[in-house]
């Protein structure tokens, strides 16, 4: 299983805060996560598109092309805005 | 405790939190300090509450590898960073950032290096109440820019 997180206005559009999930064999990466998601269609379809999206793994800042492993928590966000 | 991070709803005391940070240590000769607060206005519009959204977990860790980066770039004897969430009224204390060192420029220069990597690194949403109705801040692009010329 990963544990899938959304923040934020992404949170708002997508309707929940995260889920858990089985990770499916040959999905290796944040970007073969994100496919997965969007192949659900509707809002999902446009999270792929999100200008600028943001994303973690295991807490850390990740790129597209992060590996990804069971048990892994991976976050998606919109660029941060603290301070 | 000399190097500090905290995320929490409640107000802080700067006051409270500069003397701590000082705490006796005679290396100390400079002290810096910022306090971020919530205006009444932003992108043409008043501003009558908002309500600061994060990551908990990785926040901190965020947070604490700023500070860690800060201390590889300049000798510091203490730093305190403070966030809060939640929801803050205009005039509220958003952030607070202070750090000690024996001289002033180390201060100076760590204090704004740990704000400009906290405004895009650490996993904080803002999103406000305005007379047209809740909406969430975007980032700027200004802030990008004030990250980058650390590299």
């Amino acid at each position: 299983m990963i544990k899938i997180l959304y923040f934020a206005s992404l949170r708002e559009k997508l309707g929940t805060a995260g889920e858990d999930l089985e990770l499916p064999a040959g999905v290796a990466d944040v970007g073969g996560v994100l496919a997965m998601l969007a192949e659900r269609g509707g809002e999902w379809a446009t999270l792929a598109s999100v200008r600028n999206l943001k994303c973690a793994v295991n807490q850390e800042m990740a790129r597209s092309n992060t590996p990804v492993k069971d048990a892994d928590e991976i976050a998606f966000f919109p660029p941060v805005t603290g301070g | 405790m000399a190097f500090t991070v905290r995320v929490q709803e409640a107000d802080f005391d700067v006051g409270a939190e500069t003397a701590a940070l000082r705490a006796d240590d005679a290396r100390i000769g400079a002290v810096a300090s910022f306090i971020g607060l919530v205006r009444d206005r932003n992108d043409g519009s008043g501003v009558s509450e908002m309500a600061l959204e994060h990551y908990p977990g990785m926040t901190e860790k965020a947070l604490e590898s700023i500070v860690a980066e800060a201390r590889g770039r300049w000798e510091l004897y203490g730093a305190t960073v403070i966030h809060r969430v939640g929801v803050l009224q205009p005039t509220d204390q958003i952030v607070f950032v202070a750090v000690s060192s024996a001289h002033r420029g180390e201060a100076f220069a760590a204090c704004e290096f740990i704000m400009d990597y906290l405004k895009t690194r650490a996993p904080f949403w803002k999103r406000e109440v305005t007379p047209e109705g809740a909406r969430w801040v975007d980032a700027r692009e200004a802030d990008d820019c004030a990250a980058a010329r650390w590299q």
